[in-house]
């Protein structure tokens, strides 16, 4: 497979860091930093990571249904994590997952028709004192409110429809 | 960047930076004391080091509460193996949110305090494991790190000393169990994250099968200043055998929620009324969880209570990872315990059928019992299956899951009963609980 030189520079890191002989501690590494470019985790990156740390693609794979941020199939261009765990509970975290969902329509660990959201309940974020909390991707909102999630969704749209005009230009 | 405004009331000692412009600089830290800790441990033999942080009074941050320079003697120096520094920063306890803002404020305490681990044991590599959620903070911490080695604190020669030190960030991908210190090891190992059987703890045999310590992002925090101003100060800040000050997380129903740094010993109902700003709305206190999900929840009338180890465990309860959780009159406790246990049952890494199975069926009791299908004999019922959990699992997962519900069934059974004969839940929006 290939990778952007980016991707490839972070995985050259990864092999080095760990002790002679240790490097099947890049996997999980690398698969995560791969997943965010090529969007899933495929049995073609399984095999990839595998030969790279010089372990069995089964070695990679078992590690794939413990981590619950490696996904087998594809997210949306936003994945909207939302914390429900006790301390977004008790300010309305859970009013905010169900509002998620109606907005956009889909259920949990469910993506849009034009694959520009998913939704997931999510665990505990460490967000407590600053909660009801989302991370989008990997950035973290505080305090959201379902007016703000909105108003949210609605400049994510825009912006995804101005990059491609960009791009079609 | 500061998430909530401070309290006049917080003693800054490890959060003194925070309020500095760029204060995640290498430059804004080494204005203001920074690495002359590190400088003053190049003098010092290991075992002073180690004698000075034991006279601070150092316990433990991310929530067991142990020793620190305890921790740090058991590892055999002069073991041939290599020796490895390992930072948890895989904050997932429920209601904790401390070790984030440590690392995004104060990167190079961080590292600092690492490298006097290093000396402590004659180790020359660390690794910070961070969650994966924490993205942001990996490129911070490792922004941080070049920064050091590009001014030589961190290489083969670090700080001009002769001794080699190297720091790297590792990212976790999802997973509560890896913050258990033997499913990290096993996590940063490349593996699934499983608890290993105990002994060998990881002072003897740790990560790679090295001699390892293994501490919380606060507890390294907390060593430059112990190193740079004597044990004994470090130790006049708190109680007695609660050295220092701590990071509390206030969530919940407080007017203020927000991390704040306090005095060890800082008296529970102060910290709701005085720091966290009183409750919302005017609401009464019902019940405060002092220390994350797994500590066993305080009710209202217990918790004038000074907020260190030893005065939290007298109160049958655990000072845990900071994670205060503040509960007001209109919770429906039923439903919090659900949630709690959802969790449990989710982040139960499978390993072991006490805690596999234990969490997945309290879970299925709590749903039908909260729905309005709850038979009077379940109470018991959770609670035995919850006292046959305790103790008797590989790790402390299912103990975490244990002792909470144990004590919102002892603290809370008319609560319980309010659920029963098919009765709707008392609570407003109870009734909205997503589908588990």
């Amino acid at each position: 497979m290939t990778f952007s030189p980016e991707l490839e520079a972070k995985f050259d890191k990864f092999l080095k860091i760990y002790p002679p002989g240790r490097q099947r501690s890049a996997i999980v590494p690398m698969l995560l930093y791969a997943q965010d470019e090529t969007g899933a985790i495929t049995s073609e990156l399984i095999a990839e990571v595998a030969r790279r740390c010089g372990v069995q693609p089964l070695q990679v794979d078992e590690t794939v249904g413990y981590y619950s941020m490696l996904h087998r199939k594809p997210l949306g261009k936003y994945h909207i994590q939302v914390c429900t765990n006790i301390s977004c509970l008790l300010v309305g975290g859970e009013e905010l997952y169900e509002h998620a969902k109606k907005k956009l329509g889909i259920g949990n660990k469910e993506v849009t028709p034009d694959g520009l959201f998913s939704i997931e309940e999510v665990e505990c974020m460490g967000a407590c004192s600053w909660s009801p909390a989302i991370q989008v991707n990997y950035d973290f909102h505080h305090e959201v409110t379902p007016e703000k999630l909105d108003r949210l969704i609605d400049d994510l749209r825009a912006l995804h429809a101005a990059d491609t005009v960009r791009k079609a230009q | 960047m500061l998430y909530n405004e401070p309290s006049p009331l917080e003693v800054k000692v490890l959060t003194k930076r925070f309020e500095l412009p760029n204060s995640a600089a290498l430059d804004t830290y080494l204005s203001t004391d920074g690495y002359q800790a590190f400088q003053k441990a190049l003098g010092m033999t290991p075992e002073q080091i180690i004698e000075e942080v034991k006279a601070s009074a150092l316990r433990g941050r991310g929530g067991a509460g142990f020793p620190t320079g305890m921790k740090w003697s058991f590892v055999p120096r002069n073991s041939p193996k290599p020796k490895y520094i390992i930072c948890n920063a895989d904050e997932s306890e429920p209601g904790t949110c401390k070790d984030r803002v440590l690392m995004e404020n104060d990167p190079h305490q961080l590292i600092e305090g690492m490298m006097i681990a290093g000396r402590a044991v004659d180790s020359h590599a660390g690794y910070i494991y961070i969650r994966g959620e924490y993205r942001y903070l990996i490129e911070v911490m490792d922004k941080a790190i070049e920064e050091a080695y590009a001014r030589g604190i961190l290489g083969d020669n670090a700080m001009g000393s002769g001794w080699a030190f190297h720091v790297y960030t590792h990212t976790g991908a999802g997973a509560y169990e890896c913050g258990e210190e033997t499913a990290l090891l096993d996590s940063i190992e490349g593996k699934r994250g499983i608890p290993r059987l105990k002994p060998p703890f990881p002072a003897v045999s740790g990560a790679w099968q090295s001699p390892t310590i293994l501490n919380n992002v606060e507890t390294y925090c907390a060593v430059p200043a112990i190193i740079r101003d004597g044990g004994a100060a470090f130790a006049a800040l708190g109680t007695p055998k609660n050295g220092g000050t701590r990071l509390f997380c206030l969530s919940g129903h407080v007017n203020k929620p927000g991390v704040y740094e306090l005095p060890m010993g800082f008296n529970l109902l102060r910290m709701i009324d005085e720091v966290g700003g009183g409750m919302r709305n005017g609401k009464k206190l019902k019940a405060v969880i002092p220390g994350g999900s797994s500590c066993p929840v305080l009710k209202a009338d217990e918790c004038d209570l000074a907020m260190d180890y030893d005065a939290v465990a007298k109160a049958k309860s655990m000072l845990g990872s900071g994670g205060v959780v503040i509960m007001d009159e209109d919770t429906c406790m039923v439903k919090a315990m659900l949630r709690i246990m959802r969790f449990y049952a989710h982040e139960s890494c499978g390993w072991c059928i006490p805690c596999r199975e234990g969490t997945t069926w309290l879970r299925k009791v709590l749903v039908r019992f909260h729905e309005g299908g709850g038979r009077k004999s379940d109470i018991d019922l959770m609670y035995d299956v919850a006292r046959n959990m305790l103790g008797r699992t590989f790790c402390a997962l299912g103990d975490a899951a244990a002792m909470p519900m144990m004590s919102f069934v002892e603290k809370f059974r008319d609560e319980f009963e309010a659920h029963l004969d098919g009765r709707p839940c008392p609570y407003e929006h109870a009734h909205e609980l997503a589908a588990v």
